[in-house]
């Protein structure tokens, strides 16, 4: 059912550059389990696009089927939302965007939507690098159908419901970086302070950029013998580095150490600073990104934060030279070649 | 011996291995003789293999109009050893039989009723050409030349052809005159006279044209205004695509950019083409896509969500032989009940039935007009016939100034003005169709949640049975929208007294015709129906009402558009009597008068009551 927030809007609250209050981008109230992390990865889009600011109506939500991909009823209800079928978000997003290349694309699936059902539409958006922030809320597990393994849960990996996973996970970011993608990051529902700005630069690069948020099913695998769970995730974490996202406008103003950090300035201007943790990793590198992954998975650490980003990558309008115009926005003149053109076009087949 | 003696009145089949050049070859035979004015019907009969198998070409000449594939071979060009002797087998008593001499004829093949006309192709080719890759091409354009000279074609007409169509290579148009010339003469040498079929001029008014029915769905496509295509190649709806980019290549290329104004992704399958064309007709641009019948059982979830969220969409089913991967290169019109209900739950889909190539162009652009009126998929029933032969029809026509219907929209300023909240399916009008708005359009108003999940009328999730209900049967109130906006099926009546009709649509329309006028030479009147779209509109009852006997007319062989009318029309099964057939090749009037004749000789199935006119 749909449960709507109350309108109240209290007259002190924080407007953004664009005049808008953080309540501008909320959605309807949840109806996850209390303490799914979801709901957290929601409010840190819902910050997000807040902080970056967007016009919350230029915004367009797409998922596919799942508890995940409920979410987006609950942030940005001011955006125009579709909630596909199971698996097939990428499609509906690649289409839609075909339409009106204007638009901010952000696509919300699970793991069970994207790396079971829809990984042909998952990999193809990747080859295409559809302009798409390209959202998994990760929890190892099918949620909606009550905590079946997916095919994210690790090797061994019990859920709620005891046996260990008999077989080898799919590392969604690893694949994400083979097929070309041109951001790929992964965060944690847990660690707020982090997804917040990967989501700020996600919705900003050009092309698609995946981010892979694990996030905790609290009702299926949530149980000591999980490795998607809160407390496990926690105890493993291991992060590329801090970093300050900087937008177009801001100056950036603190300087750090040379070789610490990496800055690296995207498409529109804006610049990622990346304060270094795990030796040396250069992010613009893809064949150093999976190194890294591979090195951190033998560890049994989960590596998190903007693990790849390639700032020159082009999305699918460019791949294909279609016009700056929105293709919804073109008229009827511009579109029909008229009768004068078909009559030339009928003497070709006499 | 006995030697077929006609003039504009027979079939021409060649017999060729694929791959092999002659496919242009054949063409140019077919256009020579509609360019003379005889209406003519090319059918392609083709493996589904990129080379070395047979395929053949049947050409039937028509000079009364007849346009549908006709059963029985008057004259076979044999250049495909393989098939030789089944060639030779096939060819009618009193018929000719041209082949190439360079290898001698089977013993087998012995028959004393057919007219032989030996030439050495090979040799007279190589003899003449030196480059190994044009000979195979020109051994075609030498039996091109001995037809042009045994059927007394128009030298000129060829020859214009020949240049019309090198215009850019005029060495190679050299040498495929050069080649013309040679079969001319060897034939004019060995065989004057020999052949008693011949291609007589017909006055013509010029306007026909001669087109395939995928190029003429997708230049519908262009002049609807249809910017986003979704695709995943499939035979034979391959070329409709591939067509749309090349019309799209030509027409929609913005001047000072070179910049394009249409979308063509070749997707990873059929759910993800149909998804694209969802996501981009939701987004407010026409999108389509098209597929046969394995890519519409893969598109099938997608086509309820459309259905039950509302979004409009059009697909073109170039229908091909099934069941599963079927005969891909033979035709039939046996996607009927999968397309109509394609999808779970209580769904249906508007479906339009072209017969020509022009109602493939005139129902192309209906269909983006008719999807985004009623905001619902719109399914175009073409088949490997229509779609991939070429068929004499009228040309195609525009009217500069028809305006796109783009159905029930709102913009930003129409927002502003509702006087009372807005709902995506709150249904102001009474008509089952509702008010939509594109993403983007305002920062306040007009944003709501798509969702295939039951919905109020605001578009919120929803699991109270009322108000599910309530959109079911508004959906329903649509459909019966629908059935005034499709286009109404054509009636012709032949004897007002007559107590026999018969139904067809799509392809199977023109053997319906002529077996209708062969039946009426033998004084069995018989009414016509001719069906262009479901929903079926009144007169389609009005029709079976009248008529005691229907006859239903298809290419499948379940009768799946008779199991359409008996379960949406509510009419009496026993009077819908089906005639099929299901063999892959085009039906024939033969076929449907050799079905329909001992049907009437059957009981009346209502006995002696009168045609029924109650409403069921
Ligand atoms: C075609 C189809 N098959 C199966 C389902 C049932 N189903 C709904 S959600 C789901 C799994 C969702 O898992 P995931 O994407 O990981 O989302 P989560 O609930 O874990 O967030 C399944 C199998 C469906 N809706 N559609
Ligand atoms: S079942 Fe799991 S994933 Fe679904 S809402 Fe509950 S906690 Fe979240
Ligand atoms: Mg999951």
């Amino acid at each position: 059912m749909t449960f709507v927030r109350p309108s109240f809007r209290h007259p002190q609250q924080p407007t953004n550059a664009l005049g808008y209050v953080r309540k501008d981008y909320e959605g309807l109230i949840s109806t996850l389990c209390a303490g799914c992390g979801h709901d957290s990865i929601s409010n840190a889009i819902i910050q997000a696009c807040f902080e970056i600011p967007v016009e919350p109506h230029k915004v367009v939500k797409m998922s596919g089927i799942g508890c995940s991909s409920k979410t987006p009823a609950y942030f940005l209800d001011r955006s125009h939302g579709f909630n596909s079928v199971h698996g097939r978000m990428p499609s509906i997003a690649t289409g839609a965007n075909m339409a009106n290349r204007d638009l901010i694309y952000l696509g919300v699936s699970g793991d069970g939507d994207t790396a079971s059902i829809g990984m042909g539409q998952f990999i193809h958006a990747l080859r295409r690098d559809l302009n798409l922030t390209y959202v998994v809320m990760n929890n190892g597990c099918y949620g909606l159908t009550k905590g079946q393994d997916s095919a994210t849960a690790d090797r061994g990996s019990r859920t709620k419901k005891g046996a260990p996973n008999p077989f080898e996970s799919i590392d969604l970011c690893e694949m994400a970086i083979q097929l070309g993608a041109g951001f790929v990051a992964r965060g944690f529902s847990g660690d707020k302070q982090q997804l917040v700005p990967l989501l700020k630069a996600a919705l900003l690069h050009r092309g698609i950029a995946l981010i892979d948020v694990i996030s905790p099913c609290v009702t299926f695998n949530n149980s000591s013998g999980s490795t998607k769970s809160y407390q496990y995730v926690r105890d493993h974490i291991e992060a590329t580095g801090t970093f300050d996202f900087i937008p177009l406008q801001q100056e950036i103003v603190v300087q750090y150490e040379e070789g610490a950090t990496q800055a690296v300035t995207m498409h529109d201007g804006s610049i990622i600073q990346l304060h270094k943790n795990v030796g040396g990793v250069d992010v613009t590198s893809r064949r150093r990104a999976l190194d890294l992954l591979e090195a951190e998975r033998e560890q049994g650490r989960l590596l998190t934060g903007i693990l790849f980003l390639d700032p020159e990558s082009e999305d699918t309008h460019a791949i294909l030279n279609t016009t700056l115009t929105p293709l919804n926005q073109l008229t009827q003149a511009e579109l029909c070649p008229g009768a004068a053109a078909l009559e030339q076009i009928n003497a070709r087949f006499r | 011996m006995s030697r077929i003696e006609k003039v504009n009145d027979y079939v021409v089949r060649f017999a060729n291995v694929n791959g092999t050049g002659s496919a242009s070859a054949n063409n140019l035979f077919a256009l020579a003789i509609y360019r003379m004015g005889v209406p003519v019907t090319p059918k392609n009969i083709f493996p589904s293999n990129i080379q070395g198998l047979p395929t053949w070409f049947e050409v039937r000449v028509s000079g009364s109009g007849y346009l549908a594939r006709r059963a029985g071979i008057d004259l076979t060009v044999a250049v495909n050893g393989q098939t030789l002797v089944q060639d030779y087998n096939e060819v009618l008593p009193g018929g000719y039989f041209l082949y190439d001499s360079t290898k001698r004829l089977p013993d087998e093949c012995r028959r004393d009723d057919l007219n032989v006309i030996a030439i050495p192709l090979t040799q007279l080719c190589n003899d003449a050409f030196t480059d190994p890759r044009l000979r195979q091409l020109l051994k075609n354009i030498i039996y091109i030349g001995a037809l042009a000279q045994l059927l007394d074609i128009d030298h000129g007409v060829l020859t214009a052809a020949i240049s019309g169509q090198y215009a850019k290579k005029p060495q190679l148009a050299e040498s495929n005159l050069q080649a013309l010339e040679i079969g001319y003469t060897y034939a004019a040498n060995h065989f004057a006279g020999a052949c008693g079929l011949r291609v007589e001029p017909q006055p013509t008014s010029g306007e026909s044209i001669l087109m395939d029915g995928n190029s003429a769905l997708a230049l519908g496509a262009i002049y609807a205004g249809a910017t986003v295509a979704g695709w995943y190649p499939i035979t034979p709806s391959t070329s409709v695509v591939e067509a749309f980019e090349r019309y799209a290549n030509r027409y929609r290329i913005e001047a000072e950019t070179g910049r394009k104004r249409f979308a063509i992704i070749q997707a990873e399958d059929e759910l993800a083409a149909i998804g694209i064309a969802i996501g981009a007709s939701w987004n407010g641009a026409r999108a389509f896509t098209a597929t046969s019948g394995p890519g519409l059982s893969l598109m099938a979830e997608f086509l309820g969500l459309a259905y039950y969220a509302e979004i409009p969409v059009v697909l073109m089913d170039v229908q091909r032989a099934g069941p599963s991967t079927g005969m891909p290169t033979r035709s039939q019109q046996s996607d009927i009940l999968d397309a109509a209900y394609a999808s779970h739950g209580d769904t249906k889909h508007v479906l339009l039935f072209p017969s020509d190539p022009t109602e493939c162009f005139e129902m192309a652009v209906a269909a983006f007009d008719l999807a985004e009126r009623l905001q619902t998929p719109v399914i175009i029933m073409s088949d490997l016939d229509l779609g991939m032969n070429d068929h004499l029809c009228a040309p195609l026509s525009w009217d500069d100034s028809r305006r796109y219907d783009r159905g029930k929209v709102l913009d930003a300023a129409a927002l502003e003005a509702l006087p009372t909240r807005w709902g995506r399916y709150l249904d102001v009008d009474g008509d089952g169709i509702c008010y939509r708005t594109y993403p983007g359009t305002h920062p306040s108003k007009g944003a709501y949640f798509t969702r295939g999940t039951s919905h109020n009328e605001y578009s919120g999730y929803t699991e109270d049975n009322t108000i599910y209900r309530r959109g079911m049967e508004r959906l329903a109130r649509k459909w019966q929208t629908a059935r005034d906006l499709v286009p109404a099926a054509e009636a012709t009546e032949r004897d007002s007294e007559t107590i026999i009709g018969a139904i067809f649509y799509g392809t199977t329309s023109a053997a319906a015709l002529e077996a209708i006028d062969l039946l009426a030479a033998e004084g069995v009147a018989i009414n016509l129906l001719r069906l262009k779209a479901f929903p079926f509109g009144p007169e389609v009852k009005t029709f079976i009402d009248r008529h005691r006997r229907v006859f239903v007319i298809e290419q499948n062989r379940d009768g799946q558009m008779r199991q359409l009318l008996i379960g949406e029309g509510d009419f009496p099964p026993a009077k819908l009597l089906s005639v099929l057939n299901f063999d892959g090749l085009p039906i024939t009037a033969a076929t449907i008068v050799d079905q329909i004749q001992p049907l009437l000789a059957a009981p009346d199935p209502d006995g002696d009551t009168e045609p029924s006119g109650e409403k069921p």
